[in-house]
């Protein structure tokens, strides 16, 4: 039996759930397909970074639209998300990659971007004390900051199916067709109809666009996290390193994640990684070196997400170019976690409305030309 | 024996030297297979042979004749040309076979062609008020104190559960002059009726007549309270009492330790961090991996044999271990399989070791009320939830262990699940009206043991990095 509902979001990531909860709050009744469970991939195991800092210029409009949502995110969820802002902070560790930071920030300026600013050695030493001496400066987004990903995700799930979504999880959506004027998805044995179809599949999205007819250069990858032991409480904000690849964070009960997206090896139709030791001691490497504080910590715990990456590293965000009621959105290239709340409100706008005032133009699918994959 | 591995590539890894690792490896190198014994302890023997090559016990009936089999084994081991390394952490374990193992502080990767498993067992949670205490320990925790450096209780000792390895310790306990003031005994009288059928085997069976022998020699010597439905543990900073019901009627008395046992699980954590398949085993109430008659997993080229195979015992660990072992060596190198046991003599002798085996799942089956605690029971000690903890996270919407995980971070502690993933499972089954097959387990991660960043930090760097440095 169809059932008809008005909009389908297939992908219970933060993405999906962000985007069925603002269309319930829109009004509609959509219904979210998930064929795990919401937060199984990337949405739920992510380094939990909210950050407006070191984007790509064409998402920040986006970006800084979510971290509105994110200061007010208890209000929304009714759950903090373990949201906590101590800022974020890229950090030169020579001359070379500091001038680097202070063409970014003028650049950004320009373009009438105030939420990154470039510092010196001294306010970097203030705000990371325990960075090594010889850093020079760096840049920092004091409103960035980190919240718990799989909490979050969760979170997102639980308020829309409250306000009324119809969430499946457990099993794929499949069969996805459009006819008479609605898109058609099959969930088991059952079967939802629609005027709106998202797509926001996270690594799996990839492949509903080519079924489609709208092909995109993406891949899946699972960049891989650690987590360490308890240690004295030493960092408020988030780092990351201009040159290196690093970020760095320490939750409230001591534990350091020390991600920075060197990637594991992928088995998507398993639901599984192969993790790369190798280049995770890379990292610890790196973590050595600038915090000699962490040196007799413990790593508890790796993993690794799946996720989808974009040729360009810049999500596919909005209306298909080629079917009415079809939207995308993934590909967020390992920094979708942030942009969630505020995707999931500017797509209900899209589908609601049929516009937004958040400039998302530069996102769109039809940025690849068939020539161009 | 210590230091790192001598090679990079070996034919077979095998992991643990209990009964089955020891069997195994010693299989694997008598086929002139290069072989690799890597072990966590200090010496060989796992946990029922703990110590046999070093331990200061040297009157022979008090840790048994069984115990002293192992003596063989470890004989037939070092008479092999398998390479063995103690001390030896395996940390990581993926598909491709690669294996990370930390060997005195340094990590170093190998690789295989087989990885035969062989990390036997662990203790089942015991999760009563009050197991949490200083002065409750488990019955395992010291029966390797009374085995590796013979202490033994001299305190107000009390022992509760049941299984064969609480009569066992308890035997060896009062044979080395230690102190036991009462067994409580939690085996429900129930199961006497349910294993009765099964009985026939077991009587057959050589644990039958050693068994009942041990349960004789302590019930001469120390109070056995059987039939006790509800127990719990009371402190003033340390253990100072047990309290219990049995019979319908409450008892309290002092206590300065409290051993706990009911029962061991297979110790899944690295075969699980290796993506194999386990199943909820619904007689021996634990997770056992998916294997075929000669021991190979869902992950191709990783065996499993002991108790991490599902719990069989010493005398079957052994057995499977050589099965597992003859399986790689028909693989790698099928001409050399002709100088080892058929495998048709192996099967019978497992069936023979087997025998039993239910009749002692079914008898010492625990109750659901020593496995599903309620309220203010500490489900998980890493993180300090409670049970009632882990129930309210299910009511506003955590379905599995891995989206508990979002709620309470149950599992997420250096522990691993190893101390509450059973308990969480089974609690959330019932609350969910679920099976725990439909409940799942925690997906643990490596490292399954943590090691330092530091020692991370010091691992050879990756071919890329290389690259990287020779282009400049």
């Amino acid at each position: 039996m169809t059932r008809n509902v008005d909009a389908i979001v297939v992908g219970g990531g933060i993405h999906g759930c962000s985007t069925a909860l603002h269309l319930c709050l829109a009004g509609l009744k959509p219904v979210l397909i998930e064929k795990d469970y919401a937060g199984r991939h990337a949405s739920g195991v992510n380094a939990g970074g909210v950050r407006q800092l070191a984007r790509h210029i064409p998402e920040i409009p986006l970006s800084i639209r979510s971290m509105g949502i994110w200061e007010k995110i208890k209000g929304l969820l009714d759950d903090d998300c373990s949201f906590e802002s101590y800022g974020q902070v890229l950090v030169a560790e020579n001359e070379e990659e500091l001038a680097v930071c202070r063409a970014r920030v003028a650049e950004l300026n320009a373009l009438g971007f105030t939420h990154e600013e470039l510092i010196d050695a001294t306010e970097l030493r203030r705000l990371v004390p325990a960075v090594a001496e010889t850093c020079p400066g760096g840049v920092v987004s004091r409103r960035d900051g980190a919240a718990n990903p799989a909490q979050t995700t969760t979170a997102f799930r639980r308020k829309a199916e409250q306000l009324g979504a119809t969430v499946r999880e457990g099993v794929a959506a499949s069969n996805i067709r459009y006819s008479d004027g609605l898109w058609h998805v099959d969930v088991g044995t059952e079967t939802f109809a629609a005027p709106v179809l998202v797509n926001a599949a996270g690594a799996w999205a990839g492949k509903i666009a080519a079924a489609l007819g709208e092909p995109v250069p993406v891949e899946t990858v699972a960049p891989m996290l650690m987590i360490t032991s308890r240690v004295p409480h030493f960092i408020d904000p988030v780092v990351i390193l201009r040159g290196r690849k690093l970020s760095f964070k320490q939750f409230k009960n001591g534990t350091v994640l020390i991600g920075g997206g060197h990637l594991a090896t992928p088995y998507q139709d398993r639901n599984e990684t192969v993790l790369d030791w190798r280049s995770l001691a890379t990292s610890a490497r790196t973590v050595f070196e600038l915090f000699p504080v962490m040196r007799s910590a413990t790593i508890v715990r790796a993993w690794a997400g799946i996720e989808a990456k974009m040729k360009d590293d810049i999500p596919v965000f909005g209306p298909s170019s080629r079917h009415k009621g079809l939207y995308h959105q993934f590909g967020f290239s390992l920094h979708g976690f942030q942009l969630g709340p505020g995707a999931g409100a500017v797509m209900a706008e899209l589908i609601v409305n049929g516009g937004t005032q958040t400039r998302v133009s530069e996102l769109g699918i039809d940025r690849f030309h068939p020539s161009t994959l | 024996m210590t230091g790192a591995p001598k090679r990079e590539d070996y034919d077979v890894v095998v992991i643990g030297a209990g009964p089955a690792g020891l069997a195994a490896a010693a299989t694997s190198a008598e086929a002139g297979l290069t072989t690799l014994l890597l072990d966590e302890n200090i010496g060989p023997g796992g946990q029922v042979f703990r110590a046999i090559a070093s331990t200061p016990v040297t009157e022979r009936s008090q840790l048994g004749a069984d115990y002293w089999v192992g003596a063989d084994l470890v004989q037939s081991l070092r008479a092999s040309s398998a390479e063995v390394i103690h001390r030896a952490t395996v940390w990581s374990l993926d598909r491709n076979l690669d294996i990370a193992v930390s060997i005195g502080g340094a990590s170093a990767f190998v690789k295989a062609k087989r990885v035969i498993l062989a990390t036997g067992a662990l203790e089942r949670p015991f999760p009563i008020p009050g197991w949490t205490l200083p002065g409750v320990m488990t019955a395992g925790a010291a029966q390797t104190m009374l085995k590796s450096s013979a202490l033994v209780p001299d305190g107000r000792t009390v022992i509760a559960g049941q299984g064969p390895l609480l009569w066992l310790l308890a035997a060896q306990i009062l044979r080395l002059g230690g102190r036991i003031d009462r067994i409580l005994d939690t085996t429900e009288r129930s199961n006497y009726f349910a294993a009765l059928p099964h009985a026939f085997a077991f009587l057959t069976s050589p644990y039958f007549t050693k068994g009942l022998s041990m349960m004789r020699e302590v019930k001469a010597k120390v109070q056995v309270v059987s039939g006790v439905t509800e127990l719990s543990a009371a402190d003033d900073g340390q253990l100072t009492s047990v309290s219990y019901v049995a019979g319908g009627k409450r008892e309290i008395i002092p206590a300065d330790l409290l051993l706990l046992h009911q029962g061991v699980v297979p110790n899944v954590n690295l075969a699980m961090s290796a993506d194999v398949e386990h199943r909820w085993d619904d007689l021996q109430l634990c997770w056992s991996p998916v294997l075929d008659a000669s021991g190979n997993s869902s992950v191709a080229g990783i065996a499993i044999a002991g108790d991490g195979a599902g719990i069989g015992g010493a005398n079957a660990a052994v057995v499977r271990g050589r099965i597992a072992a003859r399986s790689a060596v028909e693989a790698l190198a099928p001409a050399a399989a002709a100088k080892l046991a058929p495998m048709a003599t192996l099967r019978t002798d497992l069936a023979k070791a087997e025998r039993g085996r239910v009749f002692l799942d079914t008898l010492f089956r625990p109750s659901p009320h020593f496995r599903i605690p309620a309220g203010d029971t500490i489900v998980c000690r890493c993180e300090e939830v409670t049970a009632k903890d882990v129930l309210d996270s299910v009511a506003i919407g955590a379905t599995g262990p891995n989206q508990l995980k979002a709620y309470r971070r149950t599992g997420m502690g250096p522990c691993q699940g190893r101390l509450c993933g059973l308990t969480v499972t089974e609690l959330m089954a019932q609350a969910r009206a679920k099976t725990p097959q439909e409940i799942g387990y925690y997906r643990l991660r490596a490292p399954v043991k943590p090691i330092t960043l530091a020692e991370l930090a010091a691992v050879p760097k990756s071919e890329a990095d290389v690259k990287a440095v020779v282009r400049g």
